[in-house]
Formats: structure tokens, sequence, C-alpha cells
């Protein structure tokens, strides 16, 4: 059958689907927040799915998203022109602004689903994956590190990349690529 | 008398000297600090094609308590940087430090919140070698660069090794 009606069949009865995409061959699943961990236990262990490995877990943030893109000045006969055309308006800031994404293989058929969780800005937090598959213990600590987002439950939720007394979160959006000064304060008593 | 100072030092200093600099200049024991792709050049420097043992620099010192020159070969990120000060702190005096590549130099391409923007922000450079990466030619032209520096270093008479300058 089919991967996308098996993940209905299997996900559809509990309401766990938000929104299904399926593009250029790869199926995407949108789920819930709140039940991101049953339906990870849903797909490891129903006969027919089977995704038994978490090969990567990341996060998103859609702030620019819906900014107008800079359209490049057509050139006209007259030189500069074409002034006139209507700049397409913002949209504002796309709500949810985060998300996490969890790639997902099954490793008997070879298939891989992506199961999305959109992050609000007001709750920046999702329960974490590890008692699933302990493969989730390093990405949540990446994701944490770089856009903020807390996973409940985690072990060890440290920085992972960043250094422990790192102020921002250095994957948003709205953070600068040259960072904001931080400095890095040599400690020898660790 | 034969101590007595002429021109800085007297004849037995300065002969002695030139005996410890001529003990020193053809042994620089290189502590390879390769975090990057100047880490592959610095291992083929080493290897049979260019043989750094010519200059004596056959024995890479992983401890670097026995280290003369460290070569920071690659980027330095700053959560790495504690840990590259520690190393350079544990080396002995006197010590030299190569800066091998853009990225040790200055950061290179990353210009971003999370790479240190050049060692000589942390440690002293007394060499520095512009590349991206440098070729194996040009790490040995910083060994022969540290063995003229050595040949003016003055062990006895207490000049400090980064006060020297090298070259033209």
């Amino acid at each position: 059958m089919d991967l996308k009606k098996r993940v209905e069949q299997c996900l559809g009865p509990n309401n766990f689907v938000v929104a299904m995409i399926e593009c250029q061959g790869d199926l995407s699943v949108e789920v819930p927040k709140r039940s991101v961990v049953d339906v990870m236990r849903l797909l490891r262990d129903t006969s027919g799915l089977g995704f038994d490995f978490l090969s990567d877990l990341l996060g998103v943030d859609n702030l620019d998203l819906n900014k107008p893109k800079k359209k490049p000045k057509k050139k006209t006969e007259e030189g500069e022109g074409a002034e006139t055309e209507e700049e397409p308006k913002d949209k504002g800031p796309v709500s949810p602004r985060y998300e996490v994404v969890y790639l997902l293989l099954c490793l008997e058929r070879n298939e891989r689903l992506q199961v999305k969780v959109r992050v609000e800005e007001s709750d920046m937090e999702v329960d974490t994956l590890t008692p699933v598959w302990k493969a989730a213990d390093w990405p949540e600590r990446e994701v944490f590190d770089m856009f903020g987002i807390r996973f409940k439950g985690h072990p060890n939720l440290k920085r992972l990349l960043m250094w422990d007394d790192f102020p921002a979160y250095p994957l948003r959006k709205d953070y600068p690529l040259e960072g904001q000064g931080e400095e890095r304060h040599l400690n020898y008593d660790d | 008398m034969a101590t007595e100072a002429y021109n800085g030092g007297g004849w037995i200093a300065t002969k002695l000297e030139w005996l410890i600099n001529w003990g020193r200049k053809r042994s620089p024991w290189p502590l390879p600090y390769g975090t990057a792709c100047c880490g592959i050049e610095m291992m083929c420097a080493l290897a049979a094609g260019y043989d750094m043992a010519r200059f004596g620099a056959e024995r890479p010192s992983f401890s670097p308590r026995q280290a003369d020159v460290l070569i920071q070969a690659g980027t330095i990120t700053l959560k790495m940087a504690p840990a590259f000060k520690r190393v350079y702190d544990q080396m002995a005096e006197p010590r030299c430090v190569i800066s091998m590549g853009a990225c040790a130099c200055s950061g290179g391409v990353f210009r971003t919140y999370s790479t240190l923007q050049g060692i000589d922000k942390l440690v002293p450079v007394d060499i520095y070698i512009p590349g991206c990466p440098p070729r194996p030619e040009a790490l040995l032209q910083a060994l022969l660069m540290f063995i003229e520096k050595t040949e003016k270093s003055q062990p006895i008479t207490h000049k400090k090794h980064s006060d020297l300058l090298v070259g033209t």
C-alpha cells in the first residue's frame, strides 16, 4: 500500500494529522505539538510502518518567510524606470514562527518520512523524544542551543555547540551572522 | 676580562648563547594543532614528500610541555578557545607560535559569532602564514624563519624570544 495511505490509517483515527504534503516523492506530515511522542511511538511500533530510525531532528525559523522578496529592477529603454510596479504587501510575521522537523527512516523498507511540529513563540516547549529514540538527545540539545526551543523531559538540556554562558540563540533569523559582540570569558576553574 | 660587556653580552656569554641557539635551532619540536584543512597540509609537510625532518621537526610533540613550536593549523572556534589557550600556557619558554592559514590569522571566511577572529587575540603569534590553505612550502618557510629567529635569540641575557623580529 501507498505510504501516504498507511500513515493516514495509522494516525488518522486519533486525529493526529494536521496536514499532509507530498512533494517530489517525499511525504511530510504535520502533527499537533502536544501529541508528538504518541505519534512517534505509533510510527515506530505499528507494523507496516516501522519507522525505527530517527535520522535527524532540526529546527526551523520562519521569521522572514512572508516578507516580500526584492525584485530585481527591470531595465527599460528609458533607463531606471519601472518604479510604478506595486510592491507585494508584507503579510506580517508568520505564525507560528518555529518548527521542529523530525526525519524518520524505516530501515526495513528504506522509506522516509518527515514529521513536523509547529511551535508558537509564546510556548516554546516540545516534549522530548529521548524515551522513544536515544538518538534524539544531541539533536534536541542542538535545536535548543540554536533556536531556544526547550524540550520537556530531556535528561541533559545543555547547550551543545556554543559555550554554556552564551546569551543568545544564533540560528534565529533576527540574530546577526557576526554576532552581537558576545565575548568568551576564559575560566580555568572548570 | 673575557666576560666583560661589549655590545651587550661578554665573549663567554655570547658564545654560550650561540651554542644554545645552535642546539635549539635544528630541533624544533612542533606541536601540531590541526583543526581544519590546514592540518592536512601540515601532515603533508610532515610526510615524505616535503619532509619537515630536514629541519629537525620530525618529532611532532603531542604533549605541549615538550614542544617548542605550536603550529596552529586551522580555525579556532570560541568554544575551543579555552582548550587552545590552555595548551599554549602549558608550553615551556622559549616557545614559538606559528599561525597557519587565513582562519588562524584572521578568522578567514568565518566572520561569524562562533569563530575566533585570529588566534593573536588569544596568544602572541610569532609567524603568520597566509593562504587558504597554505602550501607545505609555506610551512617549511615558516620553519626556516623560526630557525632564523632562534639564531638571534639571547637565552642568557634574557631577551624575550617573542620580542625578536624575523625577516628583513
